[in-house]
């Protein structure tokens, strides 16, 4: 990437570089790579193998220790440069990084204050004390008052989502099935080789991967915040077999995110992740980058897909037809939730879900609890 | 065991002509990766598109060290009797019924701690992938697509490739005397714990420029003229960037080349690409979105 860079100079050989390698990964640390300290002593060991003079081979040390991601790398080559080739006037001022864009969930969360302000807000807020949990079970996501908002938090928090299963090519020890010749030879052996017994082994059930494609876009914004926390409840309860993705004018993967314990930490975290809050949307082209990143690679692949998206479609929903055609190829189950899907006189005539709907497997409304728990039994039985 | 070995490269620069004089072409970031990869006895994990010249780079380091390849390929439910080690059952059950005949012809009786460690014999051990590569050098071990295998599988392979050593119960401890230099690939399927690869160097691999990619279709395929093979590698480089549902990779270009060199063409033109289409486009739509756009594709 650097053919026949200039060295470091002169001035610079000679002092002791480890200072400056190790300030360069604090840079990427503050970058928001994952930097941690068996990376910084394999980062300049690396240099120690190396020509420190050369700034092709310390850009590629380094990014071959302190990087693990193909996405980490545009970050690694900006801060290389920041630090390797500072502007004139020194290199203390660039430790400062480009600051995250800041984290707009508090708007979202709450949305409802300002429109229902005073009058609307006592009303409902009794009703709810009044006839509890039930009710709000069946109340819309997009239309409930903060103290209603933090009791579904409460109660999402008790959903116990138990993962789709598959059959495993791995066989397990069992009573049916298929002979186990290691185990019964085994228990031959401590026979003085008398075969007494024989023993079975049978294929296993493994989760199957589910995948939450979530719209955050503007016409999705009442939902977002609660389909977010749905999906970390989701993430959480079986972490190695569901992803989650943001769908906007962008594809933001945020299950590194929704894995976080705490709720709220995790809302905050995707919230700064996802830089297309509440945009337009353009879902046949950031379906495409799904199908084309993930999906087709493995992700989707014999899985589950939940997309949660109310089909508004801005682009060719030509596109969107094409890109559902390959997610239905690839997956196991194509299950799309519209909030919108439940009300009363809905019919799926938006643009995005006449195109999608002759390859969905299910298509279900998601606007309240009840719908979610519904959601999670047809997952669950996929 | 004891034919010479080809000198070990002592600088990146080294690593690259050594790679070069095997056919294949490294750029800087590769030959660095596999110097420190060899020099820190790290794990070189490389990730990238499908056909970026990851598993033919443990082939060729292979070549360059003079060592065995091993190849583990990974898949759904892979375990650690299909990586590691199993022990020859059938064959151990035929040596206990043999000491029993032969025992029960003389008349004595059969010691039983000493007729149990006869049968945990290291020739009743079944070497795989990982401990063949511990037991022999120089090796490298390939493991390749790690991402198909599951997450149990990772943890233990984090395991061998950090210890450099197995620990067999009925046998004690098999420690690699010199490790083997360890490539894992991934077509990112699946994310890979990350420490797994933190215990690596992490290498992302792209689709090389054209100027490499004609210099490696020349190298591969030198029967092919260098005309043709310039207007291969700048055609696939325009393929890759027509939103494809599956972007050719550098086996592809070289499949491509070798069935136009087969068929007879000496210049690509839209006849020659259309009937050679198949090499190079493994998709339905693919072919059929640039079959209507060869004419544009293959002009300048």
């Amino acid at each position: 990437m650097y053919p026949g860079a200039p060295a470091l100079a002169d001035e610079e050989a000679d002092a002791d570089p480890i200072p400056g390698l190790v300030g360069f990964t604090a840079v990427l640390r503050n970058a928001g790579l994952p930097i941690t300290t068996d990376r910084v002593a394999a980062f300049l060991s690396a240099v120690d193998e190396l020509d420190v003079t050369s700034r092709m081979q310390t850009y590629w040390a380094g990014r071959l220790t302190l990087c693990s991601d193909p996405d980490d790398l545009p970050r690694y080559d900006m801060a290389f440069d920041a630090w390797f080739d500072p502007p004139r006037g020194g290199r203390t001022r660039i430790v400062d990084e480009r600051p995250p864009p800041p984290p707009k969930l508090a708007s979202l969360s709450t949305s409802q204050d300002p429109g229902t302000d005073e009058a609307g807000d006592d009303g409902p807020q009794i009703k709810a004390a009044a006839s509890g949990t039930e009710v709000l079970r069946h109340r819309d996501l997009g239309d409930m008052t903060p103290a209603e908002r933090q009791h579904l938090r409460s109660l999402l928090a008790t959903l116990r989502p138990d993962p789709p299963t598959r059959s495993s090519r791995r066989l397990r020890p069992g009573r049916h099935g298929v002979p186990d010749p290691g185990r019964t030879l085994r228990a031959a052996l401590r026979n003085h080789g008398e075969l007494r017994e024989l023993y079975l082994r049978s294929a296993s059930k493994r989760p199957r991967k589910v995948v939450m494609l979530i719209d955050v876009s503007g016409s999705m914004e009442p939902y977002a915040d609660s389909l977010l926390r749905f999906a970390h409840v989701v993430v959480r309860r079986s972490p190695g077999s569901v992803e989650a993705f943001t769908l906007g004018t962008r594809l933001t993967r945020v299950t590194r995110e929704l894995r976080m314990r705490d709720p709220e930490h995790a809302l905050h975290a995707a919230g700064k992740a996802i830089p297309d809050w509440s945009g337009g949307t353009r879902l046949g082209e950031v379906l495409r980058a799904f199908v084309d990143r993930w999906g087709q690679r493995g992700a989707a692949r014999r899985a589950v897909v939940v997309v949660f998206s109310d089909g508004w479609e801005r682009g060719d929903t030509a596109l969107l037809a094409e890109q559902m055609q390959r997610l239905s190829r690839l997956a196991h189950k194509v299950v799309w939730v519209n909030p919108h899907a439940g009300k009363d006189g809905y019919a799926p005539v938006q643009g995005g879900i006449v195109a999608a709907l002759p390859y969905l497997d299910e298509l279900l409304a998601g606007h309240s609890l009840g719908t979610l728990e519904r959601l999670l039994e047809v997952v669950k039985h996929a | 065991m004891t034919a010479t070995l080809p000198p070990v490269p002592a600088s990146p620069a080294e690593l690259t002509e050594a790679l070069r004089a095997t056919g294949y072409l490294p750029d800087d970031g590769l030959a660095t990766a596999a110097f420190l990869a060899m020099r820190m006895g790290r794990p070189l994990f490389c990730e990238g598109e499908p056909g970026t010249g990851k598993t033919a780079l443990a082939q060729a380091m292979a070549q360059v060290l003079g060592a065995e390849l091993i190849r583990l390929q990974c898949h759904d439910g892979i375990d650690a009797s299909q990586a590691l080690y199993d022990w020859d059952f059938p064959r151990q059950l035929l040596h206990l019924r043999a000491l029993e005949a032969a025992a029960g012809v003389d008349g004595s009786t059969l010691d039983a701690d000493e007729v149990e460690a006869s049968l945990y014999d290291r020739r009743f051990l079944l070497a795989r992938p990982i401990l063949r590569a511990l037991t022999t050098t120089p090796s490298v071990l390939l493991v390749d697509e790690v991402d198909r295998a599951d997450d149990e599988f990772e943890a233990f392979l984090l395991e061998v490739l950090t210890e450099h050593a197995v620990t067999i119960p009925e046998l004690g401890e098999i420690r690699a005397a010199t490790p083997p230099l360890v490539v894992l690939t991934s077509n990112r399927t699946r994310e890979v714990h990350d420490a797994l690869k933190r215990r690596c160097l992490y290498l992302w691999l792209d689709h090389p420029n054209v100027q490499r990619e004609i210099a490696i279709l020349r190298s591969r395929l030198p029967e092919v003229p260098e005309r043709l093979a310039t207007q291969v590698a700048t055609t696939v480089a325009k393929l890759r960037n027509a939103e494809l549902l599956k972007p050719p990779g550098v086996a592809e270009s070289i499949d491509w080349a070798q069935a136009l060199q087969l068929v007879g063409a000496t210049t690509l033109d839209v006849d020659s690409a259309a009937a050679t289409l198949g090499a190079v486009l493994k998709y339905r739509e693919d072919a059929d979105r640039v079959r209507d756009r060869l004419d544009a594709l293959l002009a300048s």
